[in-house]
């Protein structure tokens, strides 16, 4: 919607003022997330305090509201809708993400209720903040512009700064938000000097025009490659990429753990979603730039995340550095996005591996959150013995980190089959070794999946103390959702991969 | 090549028939034990009648084909599709497996290991056979993996939770071991994928494309899928796990893992390895060979050196497992007949010498040898039984021991052309050493176990009625109580093993002839 102002201005300078079309249906997710953080807001101030548990029903909801229109989009049809000069697009590519930002968010509301409501925090702001903040992620999918880009980051970012806080009266809270803030500050402000060197260089700041303009001398300027970096840096923070990644373990140990799991997946995903779009449709010249700069990030990330994981003995804190090493794999693809062939199967990978990492991710958290309901406790042998007396939780766990670990016929092993596969299609020496070191990677990371199993199943009780865990109901719903996607999706990867297509992407560029 | 597309729904039923089971059980309160062994092995029972059924449906005068046959689409983007079919290479390991379940869980009836929790245990039994039977019908190399890898899980499971002292261990060596393996195996494939051309996963498509990759590469890519599987069968120098595993694992899981799991990789290079690479194969013939009759008396001397009856039988595997990969290796049709003859004899015998020991250790408490002796006295039919396979496992005529050793060790007389002769009549001879070594440790732990005077340890009337002085004070004591002889559920589980092991040595044309033509058919491109 800035970007909507930011060409109003450049109409009015011109003089001669036409209202820009607006596709309101291509609008209505946004739209019912805008109108439901008012609904929120309005809810809050006028109901008791008893009753405030009203939000998180109205927020979830809204939620759900606003995947209608993204259902009925992608079932009218595939063409592009393009709106404010192709500066905003809704496309097949942005649809599935939007529908995964606000899919996640449901799930994270349900993991929030009884959370939320028991820690009596601020419910009302709470779920404001946090739809706030999915709007946010929603419009990044769409956003074919840098300053909408922008807009849409600092809109994900900033309620996230204050969600990671909320439990105010715990200092590690208070350290969580702070750090993420200022890390996260210091990530923009680098980004925002890349895209205005961009501005400079090239006169614009609309994606398909840049990627035109860039390298349009046919060799690359110093600037350039100073400016396309800094940018990718500034995303790399956002999906928690070594070397941009101390903010992660801290933050997520001390945020709610309802919003670790959203940052953990869903601010994750967005920050891919800016990579994605950035490399595919801006940079796409710039090949020589971001793909060294992406491999050196990709395998930092993933060894340096499993090998912090493997030493880690609270669980939140082993599943934040796995995090780390599977965001690696997840770029891993983006290394050799610009070499011929694997151009459509590295963005297809990506696409895939955030779905099926957002079921399985956001499932650990819940039933880390179902346990440690009872155990009070973070550290991971407070799971000890969990399979002998809740043998539902423990097979979910055992099911989600084998999931994470990439055992079939989990969701996770399509994900990583798929980013070792686009890799190998490159058919290069940059793409052979990342997949070396990406397959010895992957064997290391099942050390540290391991080991949670083998408290569930193999350690004793903790203190003996077994009495039943009482999960409920919100935290059951989102078990049941992510477990079945996380089944579903291996057995049947058909159902997912047909997502991401570049053409579905790149489709804009040619508009 | 062509397909016989008849009853295309029986191999998917039979695979997929434990799911049914395992979502009933799912729903069944855990108290309620009975009724879950009930219908564990009630699904045990109908999966083995759809085999029976697959048995009689199954063409055997052209077995050389794939029947059953059924393709679908499955994973579309990257070229890979729901392909199963059986041929007779696939078939007696396909029924096997659902035999060995079923008689696993009569076993299991009364003897759940501590700590006990006989829903768990059977549902990990009935998604283990879903992978193995899945494993042998997988017409697809991605489908043969997932279904590879959902082995993995039940199995670890079973050792680390249900298995001995040192469980978590062994049960973690085994885990890594087979995700490195598999690891390799995986990039393998893709490669063999991406070198004939990104066209399709399926099996028997790679078989017809795979000579159009360059020599060198052949090469590699087999070296990939040789590790995934070596470490699978187990070979030397990746046998280092299975001691550790089977010591530690369950009866139950010794037998299943024995029996089906250690196949998996040998069918691997049978079913996948040879046939799409098979001048790769001629060029890593000799080094499977070489490290196949390693294996055979690496095995032997490491059975001599054992003081634990388990561990001992865990290193006759490494060493029966090395002549079937010897007759691999040979790559002519009498040394692969005689591998698969080997896989499935090995599975009936030494799935029977897990048996055995798991009752031991059951009545006597340990599986020292040297504390173990006059067995014949204490329990006449348990030590007749061990003597009957300890004879069959060191390859006595007459029993099915014998037909996958002896023609393994003739068909490395004359080894496919463009194999060294002098080289494999080399490893003949050293491997017909290793025979008589196999009836050495073998007697001799027939010997130390079954003869002598029961040892006074455990020289209780074995009733359990008379008492020692010293019993209470002592705990090993306590385990006279449990010394009796086979019990009926025991029976019921061994009597088809034991039946096998006599028809199949008296009469092995009866499982040849369901190989031979599909062996002879993928032997053919080497010229003999």
């Amino acid at each position: 919607m800035i970007a909507a102002v930011s060409h109003l201005g450049t109409v009015l300078a011109a003089g001669d003022f036409t209202s820009p079309r607006v596709d309101y249906h291509a609008l209505a997710p946004e739209i019912v997330l805008a109108a439901g953080i008012c609904a929120v807001l309005l809810i809050d101030l006028f109901v008791g305090e008893g009753r405030r548990w009203i939000t998180s029903t109205v927020a979830g909801f809204v939620l759900l509201g606003a995947v209608i229109p993204v259902f009925t989009l992608g079932v009218i049809g595939s063409d592009i809708r393009s709106m404010f000069d192709g500066r905003y697009v809704v496309d097949q590519f942005s649809l599935v993400l939007k529908a995964l930002f606000l899919l996640v968010g449901y799930v994270v509301v349900l993991l929030s209720t009884n959370e939320i409501e028991e820690g009596g925090y601020y419910q009302g702001e709470y779920y404001v903040l946090l739809l706030s903040s999915v709007l946010g992620m929603v419009m990044m999918s769409s956003a074919r512009d840098l300053v909408s880009i922008f807009v849409a980051l600092e809109f994900l970012s900033i309620p996230a700064y204050m969600l990671a806080a909320w439990r105010k009266r715990d200092a590690k809270s208070n350290e969580a938000g702070v750090k993420y803030y200022l890390l996260g500050v210091f990530a923009s402000a680098i980004m925002l000097y890349g895209m205005s060197l961009l501005y400079g260089i090239t006169g614009t700041t609309k994606l398909t025009e840049l990627g035109a303009k860039i390298t349009a001398t046919g060799h690359f300027r110093g600037a350039e490659a100073l400016a396309v970096v800094f940018v990718l840096v500034g995303f790399a923070f956002k999906v928690s990429a070594v070397p941009f990644h101390t903010w992660a373990p801290d933050t997520y140990e001390g945020a709610p753990t309802p919003i670790t799991a959203f940052l953990s997946v869903a601010s994750k995903a967005a920050g891919f979603v800016a990579l994605v779009t950035l490399i595919y449709v801006a940079f796409p010249q710039a090949k020589d730039v971001y793909q060294p700069f992406v491999w050196v990030i990709s395998v930092a990330s993933m060894t340096v995340g499993n090998l912090l994981a493997l030493r880690q003995t609270n669980i939140v804190r082993m599943l934040a550095y796995s995090g780390i090493s599977q965001a690696g794999f997840i770029l891993m693809p983006l290394a050799v996005a610009g070499t011929g062939d694997s151009a459509e199967s590295s963005l297809r990978a990506v696409v895939v591996y955030l779905i099926i990492y957002a079921a399985m991710n956001l499932g650990a958290f819940a039933v880390v959150i179902a346990v440690s309901r009872k155990t009070r406790s973070g550290e991971i042998t407070s799971f000890g013995g969990l399979f002998s007396y809740a043998p539902g939780l423990g097979v979910l766990m055992t099911i989600f980190m084998a999931s994470l670990a990439g055992i079939p016929p989990l969701g996770g092993w399509f994900a990583k089959f798929g980013a070792f596969k686009a890799v190998l299609e490159a058919g290069n020496g940059w793409g052979y070794s990342i997949a070396i070191i990406g397959a010895v990677n992957a064997v290391i990371a099942t050390a540290y999946y391991i080991t949670v199993m083998r408290e569930i199943w193999m350690k004793p009780v903790p203190d003996g103390d077994i009495t039943p865990i009482r999960t409920p109901g919100a935290v059951q719903a989102a078990l049941v959702i992510t477990a079945a996607a996380t089944i579903v999706f291996g057995v049947l990867p058909g159902l997912v991969s047909r997502y991401g297509n570049l053409t579905d992407l790149t489709g804009a560029f040619g508009r | 090549m062509e397909f016989i597309r008849d009853q295309n729904w029986l191999l998917s039923l039979g695979t997929f028939l434990p799911l049914a089971g395992v979502l009933f059980m799912l729903f069944i309160p855990k108290k309620n034990e009975l009724l879950q062994k009930q219908i564990a092995l009630g699904t045990a029972l109908a999966t083995l009648g759809v085999g029976i059924y697959t048995l009689t449906q199954f063409d055997y005068g052209k077995s050389a084909k794939l029947q059953f046959f059924a393709s679908t689409e499955w994973i579309p983007v990257i070229k890979s599709g729901y392909t199963i079919g059986l041929d007779g290479i696939s078939l007696p390991m396909y029924v096997l497996s659902m035999i060995i379940t079923v008689l696993v869980m009569i076993y299991s009836w009364q003897h759940i290991p501590s700590p006990g929790n006989p829903k768990a245990f059977f549902i990990l039994m009935l998604v283990l056979q879903v992978g193995m039977a899945g494993t042998f019908v997988a017409q697809d190399l991605i489908l043969f993996f997932v279904f590879f890898e959902i082995v993995l899980l039940p199995m670890y499971f079973m050792i680390g939770v249900w298995g001995g002292e040192n469980r978590q261990y062994a049960s973690l060596k085994f885990f890594l071991y087979t995700m490195f393996g598999s690891a390799l195996m995986l990039v393998a494939f893709l490669a063999l994928f991406y070198k004939t051309g990104a066209q399709s996963f399926s099996i028997p498509y790679l078989i017809e494309h795979g000579g159009s990759i360059a020599k060198n590469t052949a090469i590699w890519i087999f070296a990939g899928m040789f590790v995934g599987f070596a470490v699978k069968v187990p070979m030397f120098p990746f046998h280092t796990w299975l001691p550790d595993a089977h010591t530690q694992a369950p009866t139950a899981g010794s037998v299943l893992l024995a029996a089906i799991l250690l196949k998996l990789g040998t069918y691997g290079f049978i079913r996948i390895a040879i046939p799409i690479l098979p001048q790769a194969a001629l060029k890593w013939a000799p080094a499977i060979g070489i490290l196949a009759v390693i294996g055979i008396i690496y095995g032997a001397l490491g059975c001599l050196a054992q003081t634990d009856m388990k561990r001992l039988i865990a290193f006759s595997s490494v060493a029966h497992m090395g002549f079937v990969m010897l007759g691999i290796s040979t790559l002519t049709a009498t040394g692969i007949n005689a591998a698969l003859f080997g896989m499935v004899a090995h599975g009936l015998i030494t799935g029977m010498l897990f048996f055995v020991a798991g009752s031991v250790k059951e009545r006597y408490h340990t599986l020292e040898i040297k504390r173990l002796s006059g067995m014949l006295l204490q329990m006449p039919k348990m030590g007749w039984i061990l003597g009957f396979c300890a004879m069959a496992s060191l390859g006595l005529p007459g029993l099915a021991g014998f037909w996958g050793e002896f023609p393994a060790i003739l068909a490395t007389y004359s080894p496919a052309p463009g194999l060294s002769v002098e080289l494999f009549r080399t490893l003949m001879v050293i491997a017909a050493i290793g025979t008589v070594l196999a009836a050495g440790y073998l007697l001799w732990l027939f010997q130390r176990t079954a003869f002598g005077n029961v040892s006074p340890e455990f020289a209780g009337n074995g009733n359990g009625h008379a008492h020692s002085v010293g019993a209470a004070a002592n705990d090993e004591h306590h385990g006279t109580d449990d010394i009796h002889d086979v019990n009926i559920f025991e029976w019921l589980a061994w009597t088809p093993l034991l039946v096998a092991i006599v028809v199949f040595g008296i009469y092995p044309q009866l499982m040849f002839k369901v190989f031979d033509p599909a062996v002879t058919e993928m032997v053919k491109v080497f010229g003999k």
